[in-house]
């Protein structure tokens, strides 16, 4: 008997448990924040390329997208894991690989509703004469926003302080270290989608990144994060690292 | 001594069947002097700020905050070590970077430290219902707000103010004129003070409000982290269009640009923001913004725990 790839039940209680009391609340914080800044920077220069692209990228890609990836992922996972109800959901005759595919779906279409429609409403705002820039950041946000996902699903079965370690990672190697040193663009999930936005919108965000290394790069991230996510809660360790 | 104590006396029949006895076996209650609120606090606030740092704590809880402590003060030591041995090559009279531009470069590390240890001092209690424990002493609710808040401040005026003094040291060192050392010094330490307090309240505010460990660190994080970008976003683009007056009414709006901004004002430091009050007028409206937050999120705190119960 073959399990089918998605479980709709874990869909069903994934959801549940995203917006689950006000755990949600900060889902709908960060895209607001975006577009409030977008429709501010429309107010005060117009349409300017320079303002877009500080908004889009600065804000938008290396900080509002992690951060829904982050918190999606770990509304998902690290609960779960934290008061040990996982274990009801691994008794079940569900294989783990389907249960981790069902959970990043619903991480990805927060990605998607939450991080990637909101960049494409933003740079609509930013600059309405060019859609092809905000599609370019959207779809970015998107490859960006998954490529997170299944990488903090990976850190959450890895460890206890996944949310701490992956905040850490964002700040300090995405964040500090990516604005200082240019060879971290080889290893940077927000260099890899930068590289994909520079292919559909005309703008220039990393130099010397080549588009194939990128979504390569990307792709190999999304489908071995989950894969391994898939395989580590095969072996998973009920009582935790402490 | 261990006789049964009065109780049994009812069943001295020797033909019944005695169910239970209760043996005083002379263990007496403690009858020294009780401390009262103030020392309780006292002891209640080191034993945060020890904990803030990992102190009496395990060992992988000391990791972060040590870490963050070294990673402040490593750039502080660089910039002192190029002062002392370069400073008359590069022919430099005064600090590198300036005092109150600092905290400003190494945000970062601040606000992981506090979004990191606001939780461990405040979630935690609420969670594991340990608070009981501490409102059954002598110390009143407020009292357990304020201390708390106390040694979040105090723990992250240390790790502010500890590499402004490695600086300060290091350019007295180097014979930097000690009279605008020392006058720059202390404008920045107060400001650190009030960035302290600031970061602190914010965090225990919020950290206050989601129980959960790994929620509230998220939580702070983006409420420091987006706040800043969102405001050096503003700052940037207002510059960009010549209007610097939504510039300096964002600053207002990040704990780092809003103290920076009313070091600018008050002690005529370097602006590290793009712009910095320009007006009086602006200037006190950053003061009385910080104050507002400080008292603001201590009034916050206040309502939050009157809601707890014991």
């Amino acid at each position: 008997m073959t399990s089918p790839v998605v479980s709709r039940t874990i869909v069903r209680l994934g959801v549940r448990s995203i917006f689950g009391r006000w755990r949600g609340a900060l889902l709908f914080v960060l895209p607001a924040v975006l577009i409030g800044l977008s429709v501010l920077a429309r107010a005060l220069v117009g349409q300017d390329d320079e303002g877009a692209r500080h908004t889009l990228y600065g804000l938008g890609l290396v900080v509002i997208v992690p951060l829904v990836a982050l918190l999606a992922t770990s509304g998902l996972l690290a609960p779960e894991i934290d008061d040990g109800s996982i274990s009801y959901l691994l008794a079940k005759p569900i294989s783990r690989h389907t249960i981790v595919t069902s959970k990043l779906l619903v991480a990805a279409a927060c990605v998607l509703a939450f991080a990637a429609l909101p960049v494409l409403v933003a740079g609509l705002v930013l600059l309405t004469d060019t859609p092809s820039y905000a599609v370019g950041f959207a779809v970015g946000a998107l490859a960006e926003g998954v490529a997170y996902c299944a990488l903090f699903a990976l850190l959450s079965v890895l460890t206890r302080h996944a949310v701490v370690v992956g905040l850490i990672y964002l700040l300090v190697w995405e964040g500090l270290l990516g604005g200082l040193l240019d060879g971290v663009r080889w290893l940077s999930v927000t260099r890899w989608s930068a590289a994909v936005v520079q292919q559909v919108a005309d703008v220039s965000l990393v130099d010397d990144l080549p588009l194939a290394y990128a979504v390569l790069a990307l792709t190999v991230v999304i489908v071995a994060g989950a894969w391994q996510t898939g395989r580590a809660l095969r072996a998973f360790n009920l009582t935790g690292d402490e | 001594m261990s006789s049964p104590s009065e109780t049994t006396d009812t069943g001295t029949d020797a033909g019944e069947a005695r169910t239970g006895v209760i043996h005083d076996l002379g263990y007496r209650p403690y009858g020294g002097p009780r401390l009262g609120e103030g020392p309780v606090a006292w002891s209640f606030f080191t034993t945060g700020l020890r904990n803030t740092y990992g102190l009496g704590r395990s060992a992988r809880s000391k990791v972060l905050p040590m870490i963050l402590l070294g990673l402040m003060l490593l750039p502080a030591l660089i910039l002192v070590g190029v002062l002392v041995q370069a400073k008359n090559i590069l022919d430099l009279d005064e600090q590198i970077v300036a005092y109150s531009t600092y905290p400003l470069t190494t945000q970062l590390l601040i606000s992981v430290f506090v979004a990191s240890q606001a939780p461990a001092l405040i979630s935690r209690d609420l969670r594991f219902r340990t608070i009981t424990l501490y409102l059954a002493r002598p110390m009143r609710r407020s009292v357990y707000v304020l201390v708390r808040l106390a040694s979040l401040t105090v723990a992250t005026f240390v790790l502010i103010g500890a590499p402004l003094l490695l600086m300060y040291l290091g350019g007295l060192l180097a014979d930097l004129p000690p009279g605008r050392e020392t006058g720059r010094f202390l404008g920045a330490i107060v400001g650190a003070a009030l960035l302290a307090a600031c970061l602190a309240g914010l965090a225990a505010l919020v950290a206050a409000l989601t129980i959960r460990r790994g929620l509230a660190v998220t939580a702070v994080i983006v409420v420091l982290l987006v706040s800043y970008t969102v405001v050096s976003t503003i700052q940037g683009i207002a510059v960009g269009a010549e209007q610097e007056v939504v510039g300096e009414v964002a600053g207002l709006f990040s704990p780092y640009t809003l103290v920076n901004g009313l070091q600018v004002f008050l002690f005529d430091s370097p602006d590290a923001t793009p712009t910095p009050p320009s007006s009086d007028a602006m200037g006190v409206l950053y003061v009385v913004a910080t104050l507002l937050t400080v008292l603001g999120s201590i009034g916050g705190l206040m309502l939050r725990y009157r809601k707890v119960s014991p």
